[in-house]
Parts: C-alpha cells; sequence; structure tokens
C-alpha cells in the first residue's frame, strides 16, 4: 500500500507538469504582451500609468523574457504560492481568488453525492429489473437530463424558485454575509442555496452513472456465483446485497474519475447563470479580458482539482479493493 | 441394382430406407434462410441486426430527416434568417386555427394587435379574431440565394399576404423563431459531424501508432491521453476559443471552434483503438501479412481497421453529442459562434437572463431540437454499438 501510494503520488507530478504547460501556452496564444494592452487600456481611459509599476511587473514576471522562461517564472511562483498578477482587479491573483476556490470544491463534492444518491436506487432498480417497463422510464429521464442543456435548467429553476418559493436564489449565500469572514450562520446560508445548482449540475452526470451502474451490475449478476447461489435458494435479497451490491459499491468510488471532470465543467456554466461566487464567472470574465494569470490560475486549479479527486478515489478504491491493493493497479 | 432389392425384401417390412441416392454433405447443407445469414458480408448483419432494434431505427430515421432538412432549410423556412418585423418584436408563437366561427376554413392564424403595458413595459400581443391570415403552401415569398447558387422565392410555406405568420414568435428584433432554429439546424448538426471527422481521423491515426508501435510511443500517447482527459472538457474549450483572434471572420470562427472542440475529443476514439489494435495485431493473419512483407499502414489499414471500423463509427456517434451541447455551451456564453452565423447555442444566447424566461419564454425553444437530436444521437449511437458486433 505506501508504495501504491508513493507510486501514484510520483505519477502526479509529470502530469501536474504537462498540464501546466499546456495551461500557459494556451493563456500565452494570444498575440501581445499583457502589459501593453493594459497600458493602452488604462491610457485609452485617460488614467496615468506609474511607469515604476509597469516596469516593476514586466521585472517581476519576466514578460520581456523569452516564453520558456517566462513559463518557469510562473511554475516557480506558483510552488511558493505566488499565482502571478491580475491585471484586470489589480491585485495579486491569490487576493483576487479568496473563497471562491473552496465554494467550487463544495459545490463539486455535494454534486457529486447527490449524483450517487440519485444514480444508486435507479441503477440497481434498472438492473434488478431489467427491459421492464420502470428500466425504460428511468433510463429515459436519466437521458433527458443528459440531452438539457445545463445552463437553460438552471434559469428555469432559478425563475421557478423565484415563483414558487419567492427567494432570489441566485448566488450561494444570503446577500448580508457576503465579503464577511465565515461563521455559523453563512455556512447555513450557503447551503440554502446550494441546492439548485447541486440539482442542476447534478443531473447531466447522472444519466451517466446509471448506465455505467445498471451495466457493472448486470455483468455481476450473470456470473457463476450468483447462478450458484440462486440455484442454491438463497433469498434474492440477500443474494444481492451479499455480494453484487459491494461490487456496486466499489464502483461508485472509481467512477468518481469519470465523472469529476464533467462535474467541474458543468458546475463553470451553471456558475456563471446562476452568478455564484465559485471560479465560473470569474474565469469567464478573466478568459474574455484575457486577464492571463488570473485565467491560468483558475484553469490550473481546476485541473489540479480533478486530478487529486481522481486520485483520492483510486487511493479510496485501493483501501476497499484488495485486488487492487495487492495488484497494484487498476483495471477499469 | 437387383441385389440390394432382393436384400430389402428379406429383411423386416417395418423398416423404412430412403431411396434416395446418399449425400454426405446433407448434414452441412443450409436452407435458403441460413445460408443468406452465413453469407451476408460484415455490413449486411449489422444491418439486419440494427433493424431489430426499433428504437434504435426511429431515431436514425429522425436524424435522417433533420440532417436532409438542412439541405433544403431555405424552402421549409417561412422567412429569411435575417428577415425583421418591426411590428412585430417579441411576438409570441400564434396558434394554427381551422375553423372560424363554425367555418371551416383551413390553416389560418389570428392577426395580432400589439399593446405596450405601462406597468412592466411588457409588449402585449392580443388575437385579433377580425383578422384572419390564411396560411399559403407552396407559395412565393421572402426571395433568397439557393445554396448561394441562383435566386427563388419558393418556399413550402408562407404568410397571408399582408399578414404575418409566426408559430414559434418573435425574438427582440423581430425576427421569426421558427425560421431561425431551422437555420440554425444547419450549424448546429454539421458542427458536430465536422467535428467528429476531425477526431476521428486523430484518434484513428494516434491510436493506431499507439496500438500497432507499442513501446516508448504507446506509453507517452497514453500519458498524453490520461492527462487530456483529466482536464474538465469545458473551462479548456472556453480557454481556447477565448484565444480566437476578435478580427476573425465569423466563418473562420465557425472552424476555429470545430477544431477546437474535436481537438480534445479524439482521446476516447484513440484508446478504443489502441486497445483493438493490441489485441488484433497477435493474430496470425497480421503475422501473415507481416511476413509477406506488408508495410504497417498497409496491415492497419487494410487488414486490422476493417475488423473494428464498425464499433468506432459507434462510439463516434455517441460522441456527436458531447460537441453539439459543447458548441451550444460555448455559444450561450459568448465564447462560440458569432453572429450572423446562426447556430441553436446563438439564439439560446438570447434567453441568457431571468426577464427571458419570466416574459419571453418563447425565446427557449431553441433547446428543444437540441434535447431532440442528443437523444436520437444516444438512442441510436447505443444501437448501432449493439448491432457492430453482429457475431454475438
Amino acid at each position: 500500500m505506501p508504495r501504491y501510494l508513493l507510486h501514484r503520488l510520483l505519477m502526479m507530478i509529470p502530469t501536474l507538469l504537462v498540464i501546466s504547460l499546456i495551461v500557459f501556452t494556451i493563456i500565452q496564444l494570444p498575440p501581445g504582451d499583457y502589459l501593453e494592452s493594459y497600458i493602452a487600456e488604462l491610457q485609452s481611459q485617460g488614467e496615468s500609468v506609474d511607469p515604476q509599476k509597469i516596469a516593476f511587473l514586466r521585472q517581476h514576471y519576466g514578460l520581456d523574457r523569452p516564453f520558456y522562461e517566462q513559463y518557469l517564472y510562473w511554475l516557480a511562483g506558483m510552488l511558493h504560492g505566488d499565482f502571478g498578477y491580475s491585471f484586470e482587479y489589480d491585485m495579486p491573483v491569490t487576493d483576487v481568488v479568496g473563497d471562491r476556490l473552496i465554494l467550487t470544491v463544495l459545490v463539486s463534492f455535494i454534486t457529486i453525492l447527490f449524483t450517487w444518491v440519485i444514480a444508486f436506487p435507479i441503477g440497481l432498480y434498472s438492473a434488478t429489473h431489467q427491459y421492464s417497463w420502470g428500466d425504460y422510464g428511468l433510463t429515459f429521464i436519466g437521458f433527458i437530463g443528459l440531452a438539457t442543456p445545463n445552463f437553460l435548467l438552471a434559469l428555469v429553476m432559478l425563475y421557478l424558485a423565484n415563483v414558487y418559493f419567492g427567494t432570489s436564489i441566485g448566488g450561494l449565500m444570503d446577500a448580508d454575509y457576503l465579503d464577511q469572514p465565515w461563521t455559523w450562520g453563512k455556512f447555513i446560508s450557503v447551503l440554502e442555496h446550494l441546492w439548485i445548482p447541486v440539482i442542476v449540475i447534478g443531473t447531466s452526470g447522472t444519466a451517466g452513472m446509471i448506465r455505467r451502474l445498471r451495466a457493472n451490475l448486470l455483468d455481476e449478476l450473470q456470473k457463476q456465483y450468483v447462478v450458484t447461489g440462486r440455484a442454491k435458494g438463497l433469498p434474492p435479497v440477500k443474494l444481492l446485497t451479499k455480494y453484487p451490491l459491494r461490487m456496486a459499491l466499489n464502483f461508485f468510488i472509481s467512477d468518481i474519475g469519470s465523472i469529476l471532470p464533467s462535474v467541474i465543467s458543468g458546475a463553470e456554466i451553471v456558475a456563471v447563470v446562476l452568478s455564484l461566487p465559485t471560479t465560473g464567472p470569474m474565469m469567464l470574465s478573466a478568459l474574455q479580458s484575457q486577464d492571463m494569470y488570473l485565467a491560468g490560475s483558475f484553469l490550473m486549479f481546476l485541473a489540479f482539482l480533478t486530478v487529486v479527486g481522481v486520485l483520492l478515489s483510486d487511493l479510496a478504491l485501493a483501501v476497499l479493493d484488495p485486488r487492487i491493493r495487492l495488484q497494484g493497479g487498476i483495471t477499469r | 441394382m437387383s441385389t440390394t432389392n432382393d436384400n430389402r425384401s428379406t429383411m423386416s417390412a417395418e423398416r423404412f430406407v430412403s431411396q434416395a441416392p446418399f449425400d454426405p454433405y446433407s448434414i452441412e447443407a443450409l436452407t435458403t434462410e441460413q445460408e443468406r445469414y452465413y453469407l451476408a458480408s460484415q455490413w449486411q448483419l449489422m444491418w439486419w441486426k440494427l433493424k431489430r432494434h426499433r428504437l434504435a431505427v426511429f431515431c436514425g430515421l429522425i436524424l435522417l430527416l433533420l440532417y436532409s432538412s438542412t439541405l433544403i432549410t431555405e424552402i421549409l423556412a417561412p422567412y429569411n434568417l435575417q428577415t425583421r418585423h418591426t411590428n412585430y418584436i417579441y411576438a409570441p408563437p400564434q396558434a394554427v386555427h381551422w375553423i372560424h366561427q363554425g367555418e371551416l376554413i383551413g390553416p389560418f392564424v389570428y392577426g395580432l394587435r400589439y399593446q405596450l403595458n405601462m406597468t412592466n413595459l411588457k409588449r402585449e400581443y392580443f388575437l385579433d379574431t377580425d383578422q384572419i391570415w390564411k396560411l399559403r403552401f407552396f407559395c412565393r415569398g421572402d426571395g433568397y440565394r439557393f445554396w448561394g447558387l441562383f435566386e427563388s422565392r419558393f418556399h413550402l410555406m408562407c404568410p397571408a399576404e399582408g399578414g404575418a405568420v409566426f408559430l414559434l414568435g418573435t425574438d427582440r428584433l423581430g425576427r421569426d423563431l421558427l425560421s431561425r432554429i431551422l437555420y440554425g439546424a444547419r450549424i448546429s448538426l454539421t458542427i458536430g459531424l465536422l467535428g467528429i471527422a476531425i477526431s476521428f481521423a486523430l484518434g484513428i491515426v494516434i491510436g493506431g501508432l499507439a496500438g500497432y508501435y507499442g513501446g516508448w510511443i504507446d506509453n507517452v500517447i497514453q500519458r498524453l491521453i490520461e492527462i487530456l482527459r483529466s482536464f474538465p472538457e469545458l473551462p479548456l474549450w472556453m480557454a481556447l476559443s477565448a484565444v480566437l483572434p476578435v478580427n476573425w471572420s465569423p466563418v473562420l470562427v465557425f472552424f476555429g471552434i470545430t477544431v477546437i472542440l474535436a481537438l480534445l475529443d479524439w482521446t476516447g476514439l484513440a484508446r478504443a483503438v489502441r486497445s483493438k489494435l493490441l489485441s488484433l495485431r497477435e493474430e496470425d493473419y497480421c503475422t501473415a501479412a507481416q511476413l509477406m512483407g506488408a508495410s504497417p499502414r498497409r496491415i492497419i489499414g487494410r487488414h486490422l481497421l476493417p475488423g473494428f471500423l464498425s464499433h468506432l463509427i459507434a462510439s463516434a456517434t455517441l460522441s456527436i453529442p458531447s460537441m453539439i451541447l459543447g458548441e451550444t455551451a460555448l455559444s450561450f456564453l459568448g465564447l462560440g459562434l458569432r453572429p450572423p452565423i446562426t447556430s441553436w447555442g446563438v439564439l439560446l444566447n438570447e434567453a441568457q437572463n431571468i426577464n427571458v424566461v419570466a416574459l419571453y419564454p418563447w425565446l427557449m425553444l431553441p433547446v428543444v431540437p437540441v434535447i431532440i437530436v442528443i437523444l436520437a444521437f444516444n438512442f441510436f449511437g447505443d444501437g448501432l454499438r449493439d448491432a457492430a458486433d453482429p457475431y454475438k
């Protein structure tokens, strides 16, 4: 087990390095130097530009240097916790981002829990009642969730909640708690606002999960030991819960790897529509105004979140499933 | 001959012996039905198996219908893409009636009377039952250049002379939503096909390299695929499409977005190609080809690929929906296609705020074709995938 853990942790390093290279290349792609456009914008608004500050920024972030040196600066800075400078907000990126990262993690985590809670009973029912009307109906509902664009669902939910509950559910907390330190009350308020984004993001992932769970469980149910158990007269419920269901539980952990990227993707666009204080809206505006370090940090963070999430799920799986622990690998 | 007859007559009478000459292949003889089955080509078997999957066939027909409608969009749409009706801004969908005051008239719509609600500044339209606008069919309406080739005025359906017909309402510039959805289908549907063509090519080439050569090439490609898959797609799409230069023409942006969508999508296909190749290259017929001096390109292209092409096509069909949804999401955010190129995502961009949902909900209608297409592709792809292995 420690060997496996070490191996996985070491594998993360090259992965993250390549990701950071891709991210940096993307944010570098637009032509021109960001400080140039920054100065031009300030001058067009009639504001004065402090040449000292520009010179400092240029020197600090090595903007006059070749591509690979800039990249190394950025990388080295990130290792020290310096994610660069947001030109739009005129602040270091770490100060701009603030709570947003935590909230993104929170939304993603709860969404995955929600997906589990919904997908598990449906997948179980579909597998045990294969080709029944319930199977078809539930699968179809799942598909509709998959096919409806998240953002539109968010919009409609926003409207319905407004009409039927009389609350404005845009945002992730009551306005009173904005920019306040974390308290119990703020936490409760966040939870109250969380359900809409969670439902909206969760719907798209649920269908895929139901489908995979159903297929997995069906494979398991056709295995010899299940047939033997049934032949020996084991009660159906016990037959189901004793082994096949436990296999399915493992699958829930291993499936995080495939739903996490889509959950995070979904969270971004839904956050834009619902104007949640997560990474989504800010990343969109950073990309549009080409505020390179801010956008880059968000991209890097989202990729990091995915990689770590997958790692955690693999580790949990290794703890749960001795076959993986002993073979030191995962066959998915 | 005569001796056998004698023999028989001496044996017991109940035993029946066939007079027909002995055919040593009688057990292997096939009925015509079986023969047809055994001699059928792989594609024919797939077709038979697919035909039994009712839902998949139905969805395939819907897709066929939608795609062929994009060929004659100009004729199907009652108006042109950009035709503006300044008297009917935010007009609600009109219902088609048949009977007016107990009298059968044929399909018609009632006229609309416009009034500005002074309390919430909403544009309100009332039915004007005195005005009857009879729909015309196979008629002359807005002029257009069919496929940019020749001028025409022919439409399948037009409004009455001097009247108007907005079956799905109009938008903020008074453009007919039905026509715009029909025109949007052209872009939204082709972007999925174009994108999948690019990612298909990428997937086959890269997966083929990894699977056939193995070794370090395989390792590098596998790591790259893992990394690309660990990226959340949408943020990366957003970042890449934000990179597209602002001064590009809308057509260039269209191709740019297609390429961006395809760039992240080939990984699944490449993986499928790789794993299939890895198992197939150990087969005897592959070794035989190698010994006869066939080049890797020929072995992959001629001997290995056809063996699992059907699988690839099926899984490609299943990844078209994510591309269409991706384009819709990007355009909705304003990072995707730009007007005058109109896709369903661009249309939905107008439904971006909650006022629209409250006041002009019909602007969300472009989502209906999106859902239909996604569902149809999913079910059709599922059926294809089941049919892809006809020997099972």
